[in-house]
């Protein structure tokens, strides 16, 4: 069954892929969602085999990589947090594998795209599933593939292209961190299988080595290199700037990939390596450190965003921030329960968006859209359902989940716990006002958009509504379900021995602990964000304007997102390209071809001609250099007679 | 089977292709058309014989097998000495993989003097694969050398409006460094009193004359791979060069470097080896970074992918020097790797040179829409050639990273940034030429893929696909040899140190 469930999608994907052009549009929708349903099911029957009732196991496909010294299989690994993933990442996938088949009904190459959402699905779970750290590696930059080629589908047009690889050069850039990681673990402890690396971890914290010339603490310096990985896979600060882009993609995949699956990668990856970074203090602090900046950052770029899918990019940028810094404060399974229930309200979010663009026939521009949740009453009863999970209001998912990661790092008491505390704190109130704002620019006010796209104005199909629906009950009772397995007093039991959390890390000990004011400081800032939103956007309308003019320079600062992709272009992009040209006209054509073959070419050439000239053909230049010659030889022969 | 001459047989068995292709007679279309069928059907059963050799070889010992051994000149100790070995193995199967490949991808672009041409790439195979199983530095020396003689012609009878220039180029710049290790050869000669590459292997060669000797093989090895800097003669040779000829040139050609550095340069001189890894180092790193941020720069395709070759063996002489398992490995399978995807991926552009006449990248775009399974194919190697998890190209340059990690980590982090840059050019040049809208109509007229080429690319993608998710095949049979080799230098280098230490 764990092969069916992870290996499911893939015959899927080859199916719809290789003969989408014989079985159409229909065979290919029917034949991945079939394969994603069954994979779902399998995915949620493993969940309680393996989670509820506690039968981890592993199975073992074959060998992949064996040089004598190293070796990496092909494994499944099911334990606790892969069964809770697998879970997430199943249910969530056929839900946008359903819905797929309205929004995208009438695209042209419907087989190329179900294909893809479920060769991507394969990756993630192989991802989820892995033993050891070089399937993880396959599984990572799988997804990775299928983020480009998604957020490329729509080829023809050159953004979504840029966009594509923009996505792929960025996440290779942490890949860098993430490989030079791979590589110092194996030097270090001599395997890459995850089992044989935690249990010698506690051996090697305090240990040093050597790396780029520096002795470092060995933990400390492969943790902060794995986690470069996940900083660019989960868009963290400093490598988020791929994430906003790729949005270009449609719809599901946004919801799929890049909001509930992939980018929490990087978290699942933290939290899967916790033997290691709970040896390595410094690494968590760096991750406390970011993910917290993170959540502030982009919550602070969302308000300022008026496309409807960008808002919820960052909205999911600024809670992978909050994932990151309940992993630095040794939280994981905080972490996980908020990447479960982020799954749930972020891809209803993202789907309940595209089900308001494709009323809109196609506009994402907020500012153009407004008056119209009469028109669509279902999806925008379902995205209140989504921003209430999101602003973290009670009882929904998102209240739960947010609360504890809160506490906890409260409850850590250390430093950093206490700079991601405050930050998550305020970033809670932006979260609630850029929700509301996107709420009341999309569904309240006066309609801005034209007469005619007011008057297509339509509830999307019963094929995109119900896996709305599926999410949305997702969103709001997956808090309240999870919470005591999850974090509760039931998780030692829940998450056994997949999570390890050293007794002197003990926060989530502490977040049941914590006074009372923290647990409701996030509630009430997230109504106070609410209110916020209705006074600017409700009852004063004008207000924006204002301070948006009134700040221009704050305003023009968020709104270009701090400027990364600007700096990002200048320090990086151009200058490659500049030195690439250089190199190859100066740097091959005139130093290395000018000095090595066509310069010798040369030389030869001009050599021939002197010596050519030199037979002038008249008998006393001939006699002149014998006569030269002559002397020159006598005098060597005297002068080394004198020496000797 | 053991009994038979294998060797001998895959060797010559192209020559005797060539036999019948040069008694054609008779009207110029019906010759071609002969000359093309004979061509392929001599490499395809070359191809079944060194698969026999696979077959029969027996990946759990290090030593040479399938050995045959003639005296030759009696009289100078120079013999006809033939076998292979687990690191010579999968460089006789490239070549015979590849050589029919190039006959059918030659199908219908070449049109003039087909009898010559197909008598060229037949006698480049026996040259080819003789270098490979060659054990006497004579043989190895005369079929090391004669590879430049059909390639030459290649380029300079059937290549592009630069051909001569670039010819001379290439023909010049390999001659150079062949002489140097002419020089060393006869050195070696007159140390042991004998040519046998075996009985060198052996002996060893004194720790005093290692480093010139090491130089001299270094020369000739350093131009063949290419390493920076004496890269420059192979985008100009690639960009002249038929797209059969890039493959040869590519997938086999630049091999002969690699392997000479683990054939010779490590076993024999391993003192010298080991004292100018770090130049090697500092050569492949440059390489990897200065020849990636140049591919970015091009708008040549075939002039991309040579310097992406430059890059990708960086990372094969990297691997090779820094003598731990996993780099030696590392570094085999990614030439065996790049022997294949970079010739695809030469392939790639031939399919639409042949339709468009031009390797301008600008030309191009948007032939994703009328040329899916152009663009799927491309896409596979495309991703090989950027090392993704899953293909050929990942497992070598992981496993040469993970060695060079072990060395030195100032290496393994320089050389890790060709990860992000490798696949910054790949993208790139894919989107501008497969991606985008059509703008013109020649390009909305191009056809898709024929069945033809078809056949050329499936067994292609077949075998990256293979290397990536089970390269225990290919691993396996290597491990013992160069297991013996790294035990051999770690020997050496103690032994030496002892001995300066009892000078001392």
């Amino acid at each position: 069954m764990t092969v069916a469930a992870v290996f499911l999608p893939l015959l899927g994907a080859f199916i719809a892929g290789f003969f989408g052009r014989w079985i159409g549009d229909r065979g290919a929708q029917i034949v991945t969602c079939a394969g994603l349903g069954l994979a779902a099911v399998f995915g949620v029957v493993l969940f309680v085999d393996v989670a509820i009732n506690g039968h981890s196991v592993t199975t073992e496909l074959f060998s992949w990589i064996d040089t004598g010294d190293l070796q990496v299989q092909w494994a499944l690994r099911f334990d606790p947090l892969s069964a809770v993933m697998v879970a997430v990442v199943t249910v969530v996938s056929s839900m946008v594998h359903v819905y797929s088949v309205g929004y995208m009904a009438h695209d042209k190459s419907v087989p190329r795209f179900m294909s893809y959402l479920s060769f991507f699905t394969f990756f993630m779970l192989m991802l989820v599933t892995a033993d050891n750290f070089v399937q993880l590696f396959f599984g990572w930059e799988g997804v990775g593939l299928c983020s480009y080629l998604l957020i490329g589908f729509w080829y023809d047009r050159p953004s979504a292209n840029a966009a594509a690889i923009k996505a792929f050069i960025v996440n290779r850039i942490g890949d860098f961190g993430f490989a030079l990681g791979i590589f110092a673990v194996y030097a270090l402890f001599g395997s890459l299988h995850f089992g044989t690396v935690f249990d010698a971890a506690p051996n090697f914290a305090h240990t040093t080595f050597v790396f780029l010339g520096w002795p470092v603490d060995a933990l400390t310096v492969t943790c902060i290199l794995l986690f470069v990985g996940a900083m660019g896979k989960s868009a963290q600060i400093g490598l988020h700037t791929w994430l906003p882009d790729a949005m270009e993609g449609p719809t599901p995949v946004s919801a799929l990939i890049h909001a509930a699956t992939m980018v929490t990668a990087g978290v699942f990856m933290v939290a899967r390596l916790s033997p290691l970074f709970e040896y390595a203090p410094t690494a968590l602090a760096v991750v406390c450190v970011v993910g917290g900046t993170t959540a502030i950052f982009a919550a602070s770029v969302g308000m300022a965003q008026n496309d409807i899918k960008r808002v919820i990019a960052y909205s999911t940028c600024s809670q992978l921030g909050y994932m990151f810094f309940a992993a630095g404060v040794s939280a994981y399974s905080a972490a996980i329960f908020h990447l479960m229930t982020h799954a749930f309200f972020k891809a209803l979010l993202f789907l309940g968006a595209g089900s308001v663009i494709h009323a809109m026939s196609g506009e994402q521009d907020m500012r153009k859209m407004g008056g119209i949740w009469r028109l669509v009453p279902v999806t925008y009863a379902l995205m209140w359902i989504g921003s209430l999970a999101l602003a973290g209001i009670p009882p929904f998912a998102g209240y739960f989940s947010k609360d504890v990661i809160l506490e906890a790092a409260w409850a850590s008491g250390s430093g950093v716990g206490r700079y991601a505390f405050w930050l998550g704190i305020f970033a809670a109130f932006l979260t609630a006002f850029y929700s509301w704002r996107l709420l009341f620019l999309t569904f309240h006010g006066k309609p801005r958009a034209d007469a005619e796209a007011m008057h297509h104005v339509h509830e999307s199909p019963q094929v995109m509504i119900l896996p709305l629906v599926v999410l949305a009950a997702g969103a709001a009772v997956a808090g309240w379900l999870g919470y005591n397995d999850f974090v509760g007093e039931g998780r030692d039991g829940f998450w056994r021995d997949s999570i390890l959390v050293l007794p002197n890390h003990a926060s989530l000990e502490g977040a049941h602990h914590a006074p009372m004011w923290v647990g409701t400081l996030p509630f009430v800032m997230g109504v106070l964000g609410i209110a916020v939103a209705w006074l600017a956007y409700i009852w004063r309308p004008e207000l924006p304007g204002i301070v948006a003019r009134r700040f221009r320079a704050i305003y023009l600062f968020l709104l270009n997102k701090w400027y990364f992709d600007e700096l990002y272009d200048a320090l990086l992009v151009r200058p490659a390209m500049a030195l690439g040209f250089d190199l190859w006209k100066k740097g091959d054509g005139a130093v290395i071809d000018g000095l090595g073959p066509d310069g010798v070419a040369a030389t030869a050439t001009r050599l021939a001609v002197r010596a050519s000239r030199l037979q002038t053909g008249y008998l006393y230049h001939y006699a002149f250099v014998m006569l030269i010659g002559v002397v020159v030889l006598v005098s060597w022969y005297l002068l080394r007679q004198i020496a000797s | 089977m053991q009994n038979w001459p294998l060797l001998t047989l895959t060797i010559f068995l192209p020559l005797v292709g060539v036999l019948f292709i040069l008694v054609l007679r008779g009207e110029e279309a019906d010759v071609a058309r002969n000359a093309r069928w004979i061509a392929l059907w001599t490499s395809l059963i070359d191809l079944a014989l060194s698969l026999a050799l696979w077959a029969y070889f027996d990946p759990s010992q290090a030593d040479f097998q399938f050995v045959e051994l003639a005296q030759w000149l009696p009289g100078f100790h120079i013999a006809y000495h033939l076998g292979i070995d687990g690191i010579s193995l999968f460089f006789v199967l490239l070549s015979t993989f590849l050589t029919p490949i190039c006959v059918v991808a030659s199908w219908t672009s070449i049109t003039v003097r087909v009898k010559e041409y197909m008598i060229a790439f037949l006698v480049m195979e026996t040259l080819m694969v003789g270098m490979f199983c060659a054990l006497d530095f004579v043989v190895f020396y005369i079929f090391f050398e004669g590879v430049l003689i059909p390639m030459f012609l290649i380029i300079g009878v059937w290549g592009g409006p630069r051909r001569v220039y670039a010819a001379f180029k290439f023909f010049l710049y390999t001659l150079l460094g062949s002489v140097l290790m002419l020089l060393a050869i006869l050195t070696i000669y007159y140390q042991i009193g004998s040519t046998d590459i075996v009985e060198a292997l052996n002996r060893g060669v004194p720790p005093a004359l290692q480093t010139w000797l090491w130089l001299a093989f270094f020369a000739s090895f350093a131009v063949k791979v290419p390493m920076w800097p004496v890269h420059t003669w192979l985008p100009d040779a690639h960009v002249e060069a038929p797209t059969a000829g890039s493959v040869i040139l590519a997938g086999v050609l630049l091999k002969m470097g690699g392997y000479g550095f683990i054939r010779f340069s490590l076993p024999l001189f391993p003192v010298a080896s080991h004292q100018l890894a770090p130049f090697i180092f500092t050569l492949s790193v440059v390489a990897i970074i200065y020849t990636s941020l140049v591919a970015l720069a091009q708008d040549d395709m075939k002039k991309l992918i040579a310097y992406s070759s430059v890059a990708h063996m960086g990372i094969v002489t990297m691997g090779t020097f820094t003598m731990t398992a996993e780099g030696l490995q590392g570094a085999m399978v990614q030439m065996l790797s790049h022997g294949v995807v970079s010739a695809a991926l030469f392939l790639c552009v031939g399919v639409v040179y042949d339709r468009l006449h031009t390797r301008e990248i600008a030309r191009y775009g948007g032939l994703a829409d009328t040329m899916p399974k152009y663009a799927t194919v491309f896409m596979v190697f495309m991703l090989a050639s950027v090392g993704l998890p899953g293909t050929s190209g990942f497992v070598g340059e992981f496993l040469a990273l993970l060695g060079a990690f072990e060395v030195n980590t100032w290496v393994a982090f320089f050389a890790t940034t060709g990860m992000i840059l490798g696949a910054a050019y790949m993208l790139y040049l894919y989107r501008r030429v497969i991606f985008g809208v059509i703008t013109r109509a020649d390009l909305r007229a191009m056809l898709d893929l024929s069945w033809r080429e078809v056949a050329i690319f499936a067994p292609m993608i077949a075998v990256v696909l293979w290397m990536g998710i089970y390269p225990n095949s290919f691993l396996k049979p290597m491990q013992p040899t160069l297991a013996k080799l790294i035990e051999h230098v770690q020997l050496s280098l103690r032994e030496n140190a002892a001995a300066q230490l009892a000078e001392r």
